[in-house]
């Protein structure tokens, strides 16, 4: 039970990283890219390639698993972000569904015995799994953080620029494309970092686990949580995970098909769009210049 | 066997298959025709026509000897299995993407994710995923026309989809609700300013679209036998098959879909694809065609007004 | 001093030729109107401009320079600012925000160069960033007496206040040169009475108008210049006063004598 509960915090914190990024995509720049899995596939195969066969240590591999997915998102990105809305979902569906087929065909067993993370001479173990949730949720944190500060910047606003109108955001200066695939870019990163984690935790790679159902739930975790919302994603991983490990957790394996979880995350998209398209916790709203308007106030007030 | 026959080989077979896929097509086609927006649960809809044909089939004929009786069958297992994916479809619009018709772009877009997430696990929980096989109700004995080998099921497959075909254009072009549908498709405000019934033209746009994937998936499933994700990949190529058509354009759907067909029965064995990448090579082909021809060959370029 | 000129811009759209052979003018500093019946192609010759759309042929001169069919954000940068006929506000985020939007590219010191080293630097100081962008959106907002609004959504704004918005919006870039599409339609006289003294002031910060308007009232009274267009092709241009006489114009709006 406590051990199911250690698991779900685990991999909440893998699909929150995913879904940090895979919000950049589609909460903030308004893209709906259903090729998530392939970053974190690839992302996972670049730290057991870096670790195993290179012999890298898994801080290093970690950079190297973001920029390798980063450039894969960034070769994809160039000619499918021109697609809108409907077409860009089939050719990321199409492209997430390649990168699987062709891992599957250059290494259709997979990658195992893949060496161990370690911080400080401290080697994470996989049964120690506090140690990983802590370096795991350590890490969600700082994406946190990196994101939200992304959002309220110049770089992020023009993002939701582009997301809520394409004509206008060119008529104020933005290049439109520029921003799609840096989004776009940095989303696959992060995916890709979120594959370096599951990999370290695991420490086996296998083709076969980085299905389409992988990215419906990482967009489900965005929808749930709700989109451009940096903390109701996070919120929207736990609840993801929550629901995935149910059976396990509960023990009744045995009663609760297999397929309810994915039957769940289904209707969970068709309800949420239905009922509360802008989710759990609702859109972001940040109140530029208020955030200190009491302090300035006062002072004013006492000047006066 | 000369390149030549092996070729006219192909091509039928190309046709066969691309008949399946315009029957298909065309339900993405007309939705899109009229929402603006691909159903991405419609290769699903496909799934299910395909397991209650099955079912109703199976139920009928039983262990009888493929005969006059069993083509009976099947041909009421077909309606059968229309009737239940006309509901089917005017159920799912109705519930999952009528309340979003005014919402932003993407939302009808993720409802039909999760509807199709629901529909294929549904059915993999009720069916299993082991794949069936669905038997052909007749002595399925190739017929050898000067080399060229034609079975029986696949001139099944062509008779009935170039029937459905003129069904679908005689209602669309010569009946009053036909004239709706597209006067709907063409402006919808206008269409309900001139006593149209907007949500009836949708909702009967559902029926015919899931009906006509029913008979899809039926005949798909002589090929490609029967399991809970057989629509997904049929589904897309379908897709595709409207896409180079011109999507929202019906007669487009047919010969998309036929030239779909036959690009993939001939360009597999001429380009020697390995079995394990055809799906990789029938994904890139997709993308390829929505980058260089989004509007298809009978579509018009449609660009957003400013 | 000509700070926009377009020679002989033509436009097809598959055989319908919605702009034909226009050289249309505009002097820096003056309000120029564009009119002229509906369909009559005056939003695509906009659209031509600010390069929303590529002209089929001929050139649009700015400043002195061939901006021919650059894309549109390179032109909003080079200083042609420009509103929508259908308000096209980013509806989900609210008024402030909107018009620090259009101060997007006046951040860093060229909007042209150093662009990659300018984001990392808005990345690295955004709070501080922000609070002048802040600032800075909010004079715009004052400057439309909407100050009071900044902090409401853009979809929630009255009609009127929308269309203040957007003009703030694209004002706050300090363009040479703002388009304005039919910036009164749909509002009361009230508000047009308002819009009117908005453009004055505009004209008075020496910022370059051309406005697309059916309100004759607004662009008799307001406009410097006007230049009518009829099925594509430029009928007559001239001062209000010439324009209100002009034999070609009233047979344009009004059809021929013998049709009554």
């Amino acid at each position: 039970m406590l051990n199911f509960f250690q698991l779900i915090l685990i991999y909440a914190g893998v699909y929150a990283i995913m879904a940090i990024g895979q919000n950049c995509i589609t909460g903030y720049t308004g893209m709906l890219s259903l090729c998530h899995a392939g970053f974190f596939c690839i992302g996972s195969y670049a730290t057991a390639i870096m670790c195993k066969i290179f012999g890298l240590s898994f801080w290093l591999s970690l950079p190297a698993a973001a920029i390798v997915s980063g450039i894969i998102g960034f070769l994809i990105g160039v000619p499918t972000l021109r697609l809108k809305g409907d077409y860009l979902c089939i050719a990321t569906l199409g492209l997430g569904e390649i990168i699987r087929n062709v891992a599957t065909n250059l290494n259709p067993v997979g990658i195992s015995q893949i060496p161990r993370a370690e911080l400080f001479g401290y080697v994470f173990m996989s049964r120690n799994k506090w140690a990983f949730i802590i370096l795991i949720w350590a890490f969600v944190l700082i994406f946190y953080l990196l994101f939200q500060r992304l959002l309220h910047s110049r770089i992020g606003r023009a993002m939701t620029a582009v997301r809520e109108d394409e004509v206008a955001a060119a008529s104020n200066g933005i290049d439109v494309t520029k921003y799609k695939i840096v989004s776009f870019v940095l989303g696959a990163a992060v995916g890709g970092i979120a594959g370096c984690f599951q990999t370290a935790y695991t420490l086996t790679v296998s083709p076969a686990s980085y299905t389409f159902m992988v990215s419906v739930m990482v967009l489900c975790t965005v929808v749930l949580g709700g989109m451009g919302n940096g903390k109701a994603v996070i919120l929207g991983a736990v609840i993801i995970q929550f629901i995935s490990y149910f059976p396990q957790l509960t023990g009744l394996t045995n009663v609760i098909p297999a397929q309810a979880k994915q039957m769940i995350f289904g209707l969970i998209l068709v309800v949420m769009m239905v009922w509360r398209p802008q989710g759990i916790l609702g859109r972001d709203r940040f109140r530029y210049g208020s955030a200190r308007r009491p302090l300035f106030a006062k002072k004013k007030e006492a000047g006066v | 066997m000369s390149t030549f026959t092996l070729y006219m080989q192909y091509i039928v077979n190309g046709i066969t298959l691309g008949a399946i896929y315009s029957l298909i097509a065309l339900g993405y086609t007309m939705v899109y025709g009229i929402l603006k927006f691909i159903n991405f649960a419609h290769g699903d809809v496909l799934m299910v026509g395909a397991f209650v044909g099955l079912l109703v089939y199976e139920a009928l004929a039983g262990a009888a000897e493929p005969g006059m009786w069993t083509i009976f069958c099947f041909f009421i297992a077909m309606l059968a299995s229309m009737a239940f994916c006309a509901v089917l479809g005017m159920f799912i619009e109705r519930v999952a993407y009528k309340p979003l018709r005014n919402a932003n772009r993407l939302a009808p877009l993720l409802s039909a994710i999760g509807v199709s997430f629901i529909l294929s696990n549904g059915a993999a929980w009720i069916f299993g995923t082991t794949s069936r096989r669905f038997p052909y109700p007749f002595e399925n004995d190739p017929i050898h026309i000067g080399g060229v080998t034609i079975t029986p099921h696949q001139i099944l497959v062509i008779i009935v989809s170039v029937a459905m075909m003129v069904l679908l254009a005689f209602f669309v072009n010569k009946t009053r609700m036909g004239k709706a549908m597209r006067a709907t498709s063409l402006d919808q405000p206008t269409s309900m300013l001139m006593g149209i019934n907007v949500d009836r033209v949708i909702s009967l746009t559902f029926a015919i679209g899931s009906a006509l994937a029913a008979v899809g998936g039926m005949l798909a499933a002589f090929d490609f036998r029967v399991y809970p994700s057989m629509g997904t990949m049929t589904g897309l190529k379908a897709f595709v098959a409207a896409v180079i058509g011109g999507i929202g354009n019906i007669q487009g759907a047919m010969i998309g879909g036929v030239l779909l067909g036959i690009l993939e029965a001939v360009g597999a064995p001429l380009l020697h694809i390995p079995n394990g990448m055809r799906d990789t090579v029938a994904f890139a082909v997709l993308i390829i065609i929505l980058l260089v021809k989004p509007d298809g060959i009978l579509g018009k370029n449609e660009r957003e007004k400013v | 001093m000509r700070i926009l000129e377009t020679q002989n811009l033509t436009r097809e759209f598959g055989g319908v030729i919605a702009v034909n052979d226009v050289s249309f003018k505009v002097e820096e500093g003056l309000v120029t109107g564009l009119i002229g019946p509906n369909g009559a192609g005056k939003t695509t010759l906009f659209n031509q401009i600010t390069g929303m759309d590529k002209p089929t042929s001929g050139k649009v001169i700015f400043d002195g320079k061939d901006i021919t069919g650059l894309p549109a954000w390179k032109i909003s940068r080079l200083g042609i600012a420009r509103t929508f006929q259908n308000i096209r506000l980013y509806r989900e985020l609210t008024a402030v925000e909107n018009v620090m939007l259009g101060l997007h590219f006046k951040v860093g010191s060229d909007p042209f160069r150093h662009r990659f080293l300018q984001s990392l630097r808005s990345y690295v100081f955004a709070s501080g960033e922000n609070k002048e962008l802040y600032g800075k959106a909010m004079e715009w907002l004052g400057f439309f007496d909407i100050a009071d609004s900044a902090q409401e959504l853009a979809r929630n704004l009255p009609y009127g206040t929308q269309r203040e918005l957007e003009i703030a919006r694209a004002l706050s870039a300090e363009p040479k040169l703002l388009f304005l599409d039919e910036p009164a339609a749909g509002m009361n006289p009230a508000e047009t009475a308002h819009l009117m003294s908005v453009i004055d002031k505009i004209r008075s910060l020496g910022v370059t108008v051309v406005l697309i308007e059916h309100d004759m009232k607004l662009v008799m009274n307001i406009c410097d210049q006007i230049t009518v267009l009829n099925f594509g092709m430029k009928i007559a241009e001239g001062t209000p006063n010439a324009i209100k006489t002009n034999r070609d114009v009233i047979e344009a709006y009004l059809g021929r004598e013998e049709d009554f």
